[in-house]
This record gives C-alpha cells, sequence and structure tokens, in this order.
C-alpha cells in the first residue's frame, strides 16, 4: 500500500482543516493517478479550494497525511516548487509589465521552463504580447494567470476555477491547453463549477460537500450514474389518448403520466422501445409525440447528490 | 476521453529542444535556478515597474527635489551663531530626506501594494528563492536613491551654491552614511509596510512618518533650535542621524560648534544606523507574510 501511495502524485489521508471551531475540510482521503485530469467538484464553500491551498503548501491543515510528489507540502522545498504548476483562483495583479514580461519574469523562477511565446500561443495571447497586464479583459487576464502557472511545464498542475470568466472559445482552448499536458503524461487537479468541462477533461472527478469527499470516481459512473435508470418520455396524440400502456416492458420500469405527458424510468430504455414502438404501430402511429431517451448528465448526477448530502445533514 | 492528435495545439509543433511529447520525461533536472537569476529576473521588474510608474516617480523621486527646489527659494541667510549659510544646511537635510523617501516610502508602499494586489504571494507558489524578491528590492533602492541623491546634490550645487565635498575623507563619509542609511530606511521600510493592511491606505500611512521626521530631525529647521524633546526624539530614528552625517559632508567644521554634541560625531551616526538596519532586518525575517494576511 505505501509503495502504491508513493507512486501516485497526489496521496491524501484524513486531511482535515478546522477554522476556529469548524472544519472546512474533514477526513478527507484521496489518491490521483499519475497522469490523469482529476476534477474536484462541489458547491462554494465546499472546501474544494482549502484543499487545493492544502496540496499546494499555501495553506498548514489541521490533522490528517497529505503527499504530493512524494514529499509533504507544508516543508515546501524549492525543488519541489519547481515541480508543481499553480493556478490559484485569483492572482496578482501584474501592474507595469507587458504580458510577455510578466511571463518570462516567471519563466526566470524554473530550471527547465516551456518557450514564452509557445505558452503564450498556447493560452491565446500570442497577439496581445505587448500589451499592459493590466489592460486586458477579465478572461485574457485569466489566460495570463494560466499562462504563468505552467510556464515552468509542471509535472503536476493545480488548476483552481481556470476556465471562470472565459467566453465559450477561450474555454475550449483552455482545455486544449489542459490535454496538451495529458498528453506530456503531466497530472491536472482542476476545481470547476462547470460539469461539462470535467465531463470532457477529467479521467476521473471527486465531489466535496461539506468539506468531505462524498463522491469520486469516473465522469461516467460518478453518483451511480450508470446504474441510474434513464427516462423515455412521449406524449400521448388523439389514437393513444386512451389506449392502455403496453405489457411486456422491462421489468423494472415504472411509468408516470401527467396531462398525456407519458414518462417512463428505465434501466434499460432499448427494451421499452421495442415494447413501445409497436405498440403504437398497431393503431398506425407513426412517429410518438415529442418521443426522448434521456440519460441523467453529469450535472443532474452533481445537483441530487448535493441535495442528498444536504438533506443528510439537516 | 481519448487523447488524439487533433487535440493537440498548435503550439505542439514547436516543442522546446530535448524535450519529446508523450511519456513523461522521468529523469528531469529539478535544481530551480539560482539565487542570481531569480534576483536578476526579480530586479528587472523592480526596475520597469519604477520607472513606469508615474505615481511613484512623482512621489518618491521628485518629491524631495520639488522640496529642495521650493524651500531652497524661500530660506535665505546665516545660521545663527554660525558663518553658514542656512540654505546648505537645508540642502544637506534634504538629501537626507531623499534617501528615506526612496529607500523608506518608496519601499514600504512597494511591498505594501505587491502584497495587497497578490504579488507576493503568486511569488511564493514558484520555486523563486524568497532572498531574490528582497534582492531585488535592493537593486530597486540602490539605484532610485543614488539617482536621488544625484539628482538632489547635482541641483542644489548647481543652482543653489552648494559645495560639492571638498576631501576625499568627507566623499568617503558621503558614501558610507549614504549606504547605511540606505540600509538603515529599506529594512526599517519593509518592516513598516507589516501594519500597512491594504494598498490604498498604503500613502496615507507611510507619508505622515515621512514628514515628522523631516521635521524633527532638523530637516526645514536647524537642529540646535529645535526644542530639546524633539531633538531627543528625532535621535531615536535614522533621518536626524542621516541629516548630520551630510552636514559632515557639505558644511564647514566650525559649524559643528552648533552641533548637539559639538562635533559631527560620526561614530554615533555610523552605530545609530547599523542599528536600524539590523532592527529592521530583524523584525522583517518575524513579520513579513508570503501567503498574505488572511491565510492561516
Amino acid at each position: 500500500m505505501s509503495t502504491a501511495q508513493e507512486a501516485h502524485p497526489v496521496s491524501v489521508r484524513g486531511l482535515a482543516k478546522k477554522y476556529g471551531d469548524t472544519f472546512a475540510v474533514r477526513d478527507l482521503s484521496l489518491d490521483i493517478h499519475r497522469g490523469e485530469v482529476f476534477a474536484l467538484l462541489g458547491p462554494n464553500g465546499a472546501g474544494k479550494t482549502t484543499t487545493v491551498d492544502i496540496l499546494t503548501g499555501v495553506r498548514r491543515r489541521t490533522g490528517g497525511d497529505v503527499r504530493v510528489l512524494g514529499r509533504d507540502p507544508a516543508e515546501d522545498p524549492r525543488e519541489w516548487r519547481a515541480r508543481i504548476g499553480v493556478v490559484p483562483q485569483s492572482t496578482g495583479a501584474y501592474v507595469d509589465l507587458n504580458v510577455r514580461e510578466v511571463v518570462a519574469h516567471f519563466a526566470a523562477m524554473y530550471p527547465a521552463p516551456l518557450p514564452v511565446d509557445q505558452v503564450l500561443d498556447m493560452v491565446g495571447l500570442g497577439k496581445h504580447h505587448a500589451a499592459s497586464a493590466l489592460s486586458l479583459s477579465g478572461g485574457q487576464q485569466r489566460r495570463l494567470d494560466v499562462a504563468v502557472g505552467v510556464i515552468g511545464d509542471p509535472e503536476l498542475i493545480f488548476l483552481d476555477e481556470p476556465t471562470t470568466g472565459l467566453d465559450p472559445v477561450a474555454r475550449r482552448e483552455a482545455w486544449d491547453l489542459v490535454r496538451w499536458f495529458a498528453d506530456r503524461g503531466r497530472t491536472t487537479v482542476l476545481t470547476t463549477h462547470y460539469l461539462d468541462e470535467a465531463e470532457e477533461l477529467a479521467q476521473r472527478a471527486g465531489v466535496v460537500v461539506g468539506g468531505r469527499l462524498v463522491e469520486c470516481g469516473t465522469p461516467a459512473e460518478l453518483g451511480g450514474r450508470d446504474t441510474t435508470p434513464a427516462t423515455v418520455t412521449f406524449r400521448r396524440c388523439e389514437r393513444l389518448a386512451d389506449r392502455a400502456l403496453p405489457h411486456g416492458l422491462p421489468g423494472s420500469t415504472r411509468a408516470e403520466e401527467s396531462g398525456g405527458l407519458v414518462t417512463l424510468r428505465t434501466p434499460a430504455p432499448m427494451g421499452v422501445l421495442e415494447v413501445l414502438l409497436p405498440w403504437a404501430h398497431e393503431v398506425g402511429v407513426q412517429e410518438l409525440a415529442e418521443l426522448r431517451v434521456h440519460r441523467p448528465t453529469l450535472e443532474e448526477i452533481y445537483l441530487d447528490l448535493i441535495a442528498r448530502e444536504a438533506a443528510a445533514c439537516h | 476521453m481519448s487523447l488524439t492528435k487533433d487535440n493537440r495545439l498548435r503550439g505542439e509543433t514547436a516543442e522546446p529542444p530535448g524535450e519529446a511529447v508523450g511519456p513523461p520525461v522521468v529523469a528531469r533536472p529539478h535544481r530551480a535556478p539560482g539565487l542570481l537569476r531569480a534576483s536578476a529576473a526579480r530586479s528587472s521588474v523592480e526596475l520597469k515597474a519604477f520607472f513606469r510608474n508615474k505615481q511613484s516617480l512623482v512621489f518618491t523621486l521628485f518629491f524631495p527635489v520639488i522640496l529642495l527646489v521650493v524651500f531652497g527659494s524661500i530660506f535665505s541667510g546665516k545660521v545663527e551663531g554660525t558663518d553658514t549659510d542656512f540654505r546648505q544646511v537645508f540642502m544637506a537635510g534634504v538629501v537626507a530626506a531623499g534617501v528615506m523617501s526612496t529607500a523608506f516610502s518608496g519601499l514600504a508602499i512597494s511591498v505594501a501594494i505587491e502584497r495587497d494586489n497578490g504579488t507576493v504571494r503568486r511569488l511564493a507558489l514558484t520555486p523563486m528563492p524568497k532572498a531574490a524578491y528582497f534582492l531585488g528590492k535592493l537593486a530597486r533602492v540602490v539605484v532610485t536613491t543614488v539617482l536621488e541623491t544625484v539628482l538632489l546634490i547635482g541641483i542644489a550645487v548647481v543652482a543653489f551654491d552648494l559645495p560639492l565635498p571638498s576631501t576625499p575623507g568627507r566623499w568617503l563619509t558621503l558614501a558610507w552614511c549614504i549606504t547605511l542609511g540606505t540600509a538603515a530606511c529599506a529594512l526599517a521600510g519593509v518592516a513598516y509596510s507589516a501594519v500597512i493592511p491594504n494598498s490604498r491606505s498604503a500613502s496615507a500611512i507611510v507619508t505622515p512618518v515621512f514628514m515628522v521626521l523631516q521635521f524633527i530631525s532638523g530637516v526645514f529647521f536647524p537642529f540646535h533650535q529645535l526644542p530639546l524633546w524633539m531633538q531627543n526624539t528625532a535621535a531615536l530614528f535614522p533621518v536626524k542621524w542621516m541629516a548630520q552625517g551630510f552636514r559632515s559632508v557639505f558644511l564647514p567644521d566650525s559649524f559643528t560648534a552648533v552641533e548637539p554634541a559639538g562635533s559631527w560625531e560620526l561614530g554615533r551616526i555610523a552605530l545609530v544606523l547599523a542599528l536600524w538596519a539590523v532592527g529592521g532586518l530583524v523584525a522583517t525575517v518575524l513579520t513579513f507574510g508570503w501567503r498574505g494576511p488572511r491565510v492561516r
């Protein structure tokens, strides 16, 4: 166990952080695997940033064991700093410097930085390299934060809400950047409020609520998403108005009706359709109105998880 | 998720030399660049920031110059009991004020701003040796203080007939007075920045200290004419001693007749300034926060 634990870039056991009498994080355990993009999800104030701050050596923990690239972040050794890249939620205003000067300045702190112009191109600031850093828009400022965070070509990257404030195009550019580092075998820890972002980028995701890790898994299976029933919905037309639902629907299918809208919850949507379509054809209906097969999105699963946790706390 | 070539960026063709895309490079050299390179980078940023920022140029660099020109044009007459033009006494004092302006005020304000706007916190997330930050500040202070001193002495000599130091010994005194004075003021400035809560209040918290010390340290009035309690208070701070040192550089030795101790007290000047430097250094080490005030 201990050697396997060493091999993980991030290994957390029983992490606790207390402010006064309240726990911001409690008993949080987590392994982040080499080369993966791991998304840390959770509502505001759940303890995501506190956790990232502890992992990056910015805050001290109250309890538990934390290893980041084999070291205790509280020790904050320089060689260790050189191997991690951090894009904090809020960063400095780079006063009186232009974009290129800012990135070149941070590059000088690292042993093997990426070429400055390459990183500026990657974050989409190539055209703005001579612009004053203070004159940038909010989204451009955020890209500059990202450039500064990754200029050292880190093995392990912490991105705390990197795409907040970015427009959709810029968000996708930021995603490309994350994938580019993943392609280089680097590990990324990403906190985000955008579930599509987590689904798009992350191999695994963890959900933090009330300072505890309540779920951890691939976006496809998070919160039992892969086993959560899909729904098949359609609207009854005139010909189907009084027709009883067909027999032979897969065993665990549950039906609800409201105002002519039929909702069938089922673990086997294809089985439902196999029965449903002949049933409609028999009375001459060729197309079922508003027919839809819906699998739960990550967002629905996530909101459901948060609601359940909130209910459990009260 | 599949990671295909299509996901790559346009930047990917320009790989840094010796680095391959794909498998992680296991044995990378992890030694962070030395103090020298990081300090050079910090110094360059410090100087660019100083000279590009109109506020710091006007308030830090030109304020003492304005004082010099305005009061130099107002003051006249001899200092009572001496044969020395009061203007020259003032010129010597204003050089001390200049050192305090660039070293103490300039530094305290810039550190407060950088702590408030997150620069200090951001730098702490890099492998930068912590000393590089202070060496960068040192470069800023040395360059701006030398520039300030040259400006003030230059204007005083050209426009107000201040005689240049007459002996090599006096030049030497000028050099060590500036050096020790700068060290004392700079370290006190960094330490003092700890009490400044945000960048908006920085000037308001720094400037009164600067102004009051100038008044009680004999910059605007002959020191020996000040009330005794004021003299004693001023003697606890570096400006009085710097001003006295600069008087020893620019004024005739006969002026010692009205100095409090009847002599220039060069040894004591060096001692007090050195003590301030050490005290400022200790206070800085004890109080300097890299993570910001709210981080625990």
